[in-house]
């Protein structure tokens, strides 16, 4: 078995080759999720690059990307295969019209074929399992799906197998490197969770923000991009509904760059911080923290 | 990759370490463990930080016992070397650990150069200015280290904590005055005067290095602990209750402040579990109409039953709360997460006492910012009558005569109080009054159960008015009971 990472390393420099700055945590569990060949569970707050990373692992190894979005109400038929039930009826009718039944054999004959591979639509599931070259299995968004349908994830991610009633069990042919996103809305199961690798990507530190600002913003300034990061690190320490998040971080580093600024001041922070921050109250709040920083240096507030 | 058995002794120590994570509270099934075990192999021993994070990857699934996992981590890893004399040669040479190794290189520095031991505390003062305003790590790490040697005054086998120490210390480096000079600097260097925004990045900049520091600190000081009392004392000393279990009543300042932070997520995720409850309950009756609608594509013949989509009763709920000094805690979490939940119900009401009574429940309206709602109800409500002491008896009074009315039988009544009457009239016949009309009663007690009906504690005289009496101290109980309520 050959694997595309040597070391932790090397899943750091392979994936900030595609532009993805992994900090120690999540090159460490990318590594790991491929030698113990474990699914890896990527939870965090929304905004902090979980799907990114699955898009950039498989753009870093050179494998196929398949996603699964989840949804309420996802079921069997759309994850795992279904019945091409319409190629199905056609196959009837096709062997009615060329020639008369012929009792039971013939009967045999039809339902064999009727469930065969070629009648299977393979879903994102058995497709990951199926395919022979490597692959990324994404299954985006977990905790949207009710507590009943994770139980549809469970073989796939222990076994790596599908087990379909008609054909028998398909294992599959190589293991794929399954990541699961979840924005916690909801706990997940602990069947689930046990299978898995547990990864929490938080908000990065200001090195690495201020890195992926200078990665991902085209044209911005050194100097800028520090002003930047400083700033929505101070932001996101004030209580707020909802922080920014690194991609709305990129969104103001990149309006700033368009506005041709150089220089972040108060203003102009006052004037784009609805591109950072999406609540009215939040903006107020952070407006008046900025403006009123003199007041409370008076008795600085040392958190204790 | 097989075990190696000169890895048996960290397969020990792991042991330990993953029955310490469960005495914690964290749940460590059998598989999390063997998965441990597999993946601490693949990892270089020498690397403290991957290591981590695979034990971590593999064994703490809820980010929640992040915090909890670490101290165990830096109690049962934080090895130390041969500065201290100690003896570890169980320990396989590998775990040496590489962070450990930079400090002492900064420090042998230090003392290669200035001479660490004979420096006077304002040199030490002056080299931590200048590691703070330069952020120089190796150098923090050195000064931390030098730090507590010199002001925690430690002594092996004295049974005092380490927070006794950590305070020792840091009185001593005055890191107050520390960041106070640190602007000061800040502000000199600066070409022109700083504006507000500049001043807030400088100081969040200052204070997180600040902050670094006392880390440092602190991790040193967890190391000599540990060297002197040995990893399964220390961890136990450390062990500290997660967020959900922490006790309302006895909360610290800083766990209060996980607490609230830990109240939002929690309540989101309950509105969302109860808004899918809802949609996706038991279906309802027989809706007759539609299928017989439904049966003219069958011929007549109602092969489709179709259903009334459920539509179960909102309550209206009525919160009465004590917000008395000792309760007030639990007062302001039940409330908040009751508001964050109000579209469950089709009325919230909210009144808070103490010896006076007063309805707050317009705070709530219109407001979308439920702690700031709940902070002035603290600042704002008029809830003295006489002495600010707790009265049930009056408060219910007040309640009954005013308010009263207004209970029906849709109405759910929530009590929450320790029941701590300070002897006062109990005035219980009222309770009983408002159980008659309405829906339910309940009363939610932030005491341990063992402590009620002691002192002045009457809650099984109001207790007998009331559907149910449930003790709610952290909030894992209270998740539950709101889940229940609704």
């Amino acid at each position: 078995m050959s694997f595309s990472f040597a070391d932790v390393d090397s899943v750091r420099e392979g994936l900030s080759g595609v532009q993805y700055l992994a900090d120690e945590g999540i090159a460490g569990v990318v590594y790991l999720a491929e030698r113990l060949q474990k699914p890896v569970l990527v939870e965090g707050p929304a905004g902090t690059g979980k799907t990114q990373l699955a898009k950039s692992v498989a753009e870093a190894t050179g494998a196929r990307l398949i996603r699964l979005q989840c949804y309420e109400g996802l079921d069997e038929s759309k994850a795992l295969y279904e019945w091409n039930y319409k190629k199905q009826l056609l196959r009837i009718q096709a062997e009615r019209r060329g020639e008369e039944p012929e009792g039971e054999g013939m009967w045999q004959h039809i339902e064999d074929d009727l469930f065969s591979e070629e009648f299977l639509l393979t879903r994102p599931l058995l497709e990951a399992i199926r395919a022979s070259e490597p692959v990324v299995l994404l299954i985006d968004e977990v905790d949207r799906v009710e507590i009943e349908t994770e139980a549809l994830l469970l073989e796939i991610l222990s076994d790596y197998q599908v087990s379909i009633p008609e054909l028998g069990t398909v294992a599959a042919t190589q293991i794929p490197l399954v990541f699961l996103t979840s924005n916690n809305t909801r706990e997940l199961s602990e069947a689930l969770k046990r299978r898995c690798l547990f990864l929490h990507i938080d908000y990065p530190d200001l090195d690495r923000e201020k890195e992926i600002v200078l990665a991902k913003v085209p044209g911005v300034g050194e100097s800028l991009a520090d002003q930047v990061a400083r700033i929505v690190r101070s932001v996101r320490q004030i209580e707020l509904k909802k922080a920014p998040s690194v991609s709305e971080t990129l969104d103001w580093a990149r309006t700033l760059v368009l506005l041709g600024v150089e220089h972040v001041d108060a203003d102009t922070a006052a004037e784009t911080v609805n591109i950072l921050l999406k609540y009215r109250s939040d903006i107020d709040k952070a407006i008046k923290e900025f403006a009123s920083s003199d007041e409370d240096f008076a008795a600085p507030p040392v958190a204790s | 990759m097989s075990v190696e058995p000169a890895n048996s002794p960290l397969l020990g120590l792991l042991a330990g370490f993953i029955s310490e994570l469960r005495a914690a509270g964290l749940p460590v099934s059998l598989t999390e463990n063997l998965d441990a075990m597999e993946a601490v192999q693949h990892i270089p021993i020498e690397d403290r930080d991957a290591f981590k994070y695979a034990l971590a990857a593999t064994l703490v699934k809820n980010h929640a016992h992040w915090r909890a996992f670490e101290t165990v981590f830096e109690v049962y890893f934080s090895l130390r070397g041969a500065e201290y004399d100690l003896v570890d040669g169980e320990w396989p040479d590998g775990m040496d650990l590489s962070d450990f190794v930079d400090g002492m290189d900064g420090q042998q520095r230090r003392r290669g150069g200035g001479g660490g031991e004979a420096m006077s505390a304002e040199q030490l003062a002056e080299m931590l200015f200048q590691a703070l305003m330069r952020g120089d790590d190796a150098l923090m790490r050195a000064i931390a280290r030098q730090a507590v040697q010199r002001y925690a005054g430690m002594e092996p086998g004295r049974p005092v904590g380490g927070t006794y120490y950590l305070y020792r210390t840091l009185r001593n480096l005055d890191l107050d005055g520390v960041l106070k000079r640190l602007m000061d600097q800040a502000r000199h260097d600066a070409p022109g005067d700083l504006t507000p925004l500049e001043e807030r990045l400088e100081q969040d900049e200052f204070e997180a290095r600040i902050d670094q520091l006392r880390k440092e600190v602190e991790a040193e000081i967890r190391r000599r602990l540990v060297a002197d009392r040995g990893v399964e004392a220390m961890a136990k000393t450390l062990r500290k209750p997660l967020p959900e279990d922490v006790d309302f009543m006895h909360a610290s300042r800083e766990e209060m402040m996980a607490l609230r932070r830990a109240i939002y997520p929690l309540t989101r995720k309950l509105a969302v579990r109860l808004a899918r409850k809802r949609r996706h309950g038991r279906k309802g009756p027989l809706d007759f109409r539609n299928t017989m609608r439904h049966s003219l594509s069958y011929g007549g013949v109602p092969a489709e039953p179709k259903f009334r989509y459920p539509r179960p009763a909102k309550p209206e709920i009525m919160v009465v709360a004590d917000v008395s000094g000792s309760v007030a805690a639990f007062a302001r979490f039940t409330l908040h997460l009751v508001y964050a939940i109000s579209n469950q119900f089709s009325k919230v009401r909210s009144f808070v006492f103490i010896d006076g009574l007063d309805e707050v429940t317009g705070f709530f309206e219109g407001v979308d910012d439920i702690g700031e709602a709940v902070h002035r109800v603290n600042a704002e409500a008029d809830v003295v009558w006489v002495d600010g002491h707790s009265d049930y008896g009056h408060a219910f009074e007040v309640f009954w005569e005013r308010y009263g009315r207004d209970v029906g039988p849709k109405t759910t009544v929530m009590i929450l109080g320790d029941a701590r009457n300070n002897y006062h009239a109990s005035q219980a016949w009222i309770l009983k009054e408002v159980e008659h009309r309405a829906r339910k009663v309940f009363w939610l007690n932030p005491e341990p159960g063992a402590y009620w009906d002691t002192g002045d504690s009457i809650v099984s005289e109001y207790g007998v008015h009331c559907d149910g009496v449930f003790e709610v101290r952290n909030l894992r109980q209270l998740e539950s009971f709101v889940e229940n309520l609704v």
